[in-house]
């Protein structure tokens, strides 16, 4: 049984369909892709499930149990985490306050009002050790806002780590970054991996095609290929989309 | 962790520098040329307004119907002396959890909202009171208000303290005022505070921690509503009345203007420094002119325009400046907030 699967998704925005019989699935202890040009329909896609929009019709099931529909907050708490693609993060706070909050612990006291959060010590040694695992080891009490770009997409990322989920979509996690950073993030979604079952949307082909297991191509919202990055570079499909020549 | 650690958690230096100013007031109002009564006001609407920078400076909701909740208080409060017992503390529990019952219905139809739906539907909720307020007259007694509220002795069970005398009335709201600061200091710094102000800057990707967010704002508001009852229970003995007019959107304006010119965007204290500026300008400037809120209107457009992080913001800034650091908003708003 896969770990997350959905089946016959649909969603339509006034006339406009934007996802159209959408049946995905994603395996445990893997890492899986979804690629496509702008505008396929991707980004709505990992929308859907992870609750941000209702489909319309079709299911999603998450380790079996149906999830259709449910808001995030009832989402994430099934350990399903997400990074988005632009920067979502808690300019105002501190890299270390960022992932203190997704702290499945600091999480379900978030209505202690008399404890002082700053000094409760296995939280913070916690995110201390999130930050460490993404490389930002020493930015603990940075501004988030004040991090660059490539440090504020690891802090993305890990604040997603933080909420220990089970399974972990990274939207676009390379958009706006360099050469180096980008071969970072790959080494860091490398060691992710080992522990977490991630699917990741990507535009930059050989970036995902370097990390994934099993890829879906997404054109015109319906899934047009399926299989393992070198099925794919084969695949009519995708070399008619001119996807196959930048993978 | 040690005592010096834990005493440093409950009580801060600039919370020690308030309570000795306040605590000192009744002692040097006059020789400064005001009033004993100014004190009370002041108290009382620095609990108001620190209630209310909950929701506007922690969490980022734009409530600008608030001062309906201080006008509940003061009826709740009135209405249970007159109905249900003459004691101090249960007409100022009746204050509360009225205001909060009032609160927390509110809350249902705005906490799923934010930005200028929100304050636009608290404006709508706060003027829904106010006529409500002046036309059930059998009730509220519509624009003369509820008369001779009675300044209720304060039972302690082996004793009783007479508080009908304007310092005494004063001293209690002292009490009052330190037990609120340290409840909503704690609040603050707590894990739900920390929510409060992840929401205030990025609401959505609370929600994608698995954080309730509608439950926080719906609870932060009426939570906010209740420290209005309790500021409203006391301002109805200060007053000797319950009157409508301090539900008046004007009233409302006020405690957002005192707010955001205090600096409650960046410091706990914001509320306290907004309400004694107010007040002083009121009753310094309105000796020399009538034109008073000319010149504080003036004021307050000129903070907003060079320096929108009001007076806490410029405290921030000398401190910075006497310690030698560079000026910097981190290492975190619970830093800053200090």
């Amino acid at each position: 049984m896969a770990l997350f699967e959905t089946h016959h998704l649909h969603k339509r925005f006034g006339d406009q369909v934007v996802l159209e019989d959408i049946t995905l699935r994603f395996e445990e202890n893997r890492l899986s892709g979804i690629m496509g040009p702008n505008g396929a329909g991707k980004t709505t896609c990992f929308n859907v499930l992870t609750g941000r929009y209702k489909p319309d019709r079709g299911k999603v099931l998450f380790a079996g149990e149906e999830i259709t529909g449910l808001p995030p907050r009832r989402i994430a708490r099934k350990g399903i985490a997400r990074s988005f693609q632009t920067m979502n993060l808690f300019d105002e706070y501190t890299a270390l306050d960022n992932v203190v909050l997704a702290l499945p612990r600091v999480r379900e006291r978030g209505f202690d009002m008399l404890h002082n959060l700053s000094a409760n010590g296995d939280a913070r040694d916690e995110a201390a050790a999130v930050l460490s695992r993404i490389g930002l080891r020493g930015h603990e009490y940075s501004r988030a806002g004040d991090l660059s770009y490539g440090q504020r997409r690891a802090l993305e990322i890990g604040i997603a780590v933080a909420a220990e989920p089970r399974l972990l979509f990274l939207d676009e996690p390379t958009a706006g970054l360099g050469t180096e950073a980008t071969v970072a993030l790959a080494e860091l979604i490398q060691e992710l991996r080992r522990t977490i079952t991630i699917v990741v949307i990507e535009h930059d082909m050989k970036f995902l095609f370097g990390l994934a297991d099993h890829i879906f191509v997404i054109h015109w919202g319906q899934v047009i290929a399926e299989g393992s990055p070198d099925a794919l570079r084969t695949n009519p499909w995708v070399q008619r989309s001119n996807l196959g020549e930048l993978a | 962790m040690t005592l010096t650690k834990r005493l440093h958690d409950w009580l801060t230096i600039p919370m020690l520098v308030s309570f000795a100013i306040l605590g000192t007031l009744p002692l040097w109002v006059e020789a400064v040329g005001l009033y004993q009564y100014l004190g009370l006001e002041i108290l009382i609407w620095m609990i108001f307004a620190l209630g209310f920078n909950l929701l506007l400076g922690y969490t980022g909701l734009p409530s600008f119907g608030h001062g309906a909740f201080i006008g509940i208080g003061a009826y709740a409060f009135g209405l249970t002396q007159f109905n249900v017992a003459e004691n101090l503390w249960v007409c100022l529990i009746g204050a509360v959890l009225v205001t909060a019952a009032f609160g927390g219905l509110t809350a249902l139809f705005l906490s799923h909202r934010k930005g200028i739906y929100f304050a636009l539907m608290s404006i709508a909720f706060g003027q829904i009171y106010f006529f409500i307020a002046s036309q059930w007259t059998s009730v509220t007694k519509g624009e003369d208000g509820l008369l001779n509220i009675a300044r209720l002795p304060v039972e302690l069970g082996v004793t009783r303290l007479q508080i009908d005398s304007t310092p005494a009335l004063y001293y209690f709201c002292f009490v009052v005022y330190v037990f609120c600061v340290l409840l909503l200091w704690r609040l603050v710094n707590s894990p739900y505070g920390k929510v409060l102000r992840a929401i205030k800057q990025n609401d959505q990707r609370v929600a994608f921690l698995g954080y309730n967010v509608v439950l926080y704002r719906w609870s932060v508001f009426t939570l906010s509503t209740a420290v209005a009852g309790l500021a409203g229970g006391l301002f109805a003995m200060a007053q000797q009345g319950a009157y409508v007019q301090i539900m008046s959107l004007q009233w409302s304006g006020i405690v957002v203007l005192m707010t955001l010119m205090g600096g409650g965007f960046v410091s706990f204290w914001g509320p306290v420094l907004g309400v004694a500026l107010y007040f002083a300008a009121r009753d310094l400037l309105g000796a020399h002119t009538e034109a008073w809120a000319l010149w504080f209107g003036l004021l307050f457009m000129a903070l907003m325009m060079f320096k929108p992080t009001g007076l806490a913001g410029i405290c921030h800034d000398i401190n910075a400046r006497l310690s030698r650091k560079p000026v910097q908003p981190g290492p975190a708003l619970s830093e800053s907030v200090r």
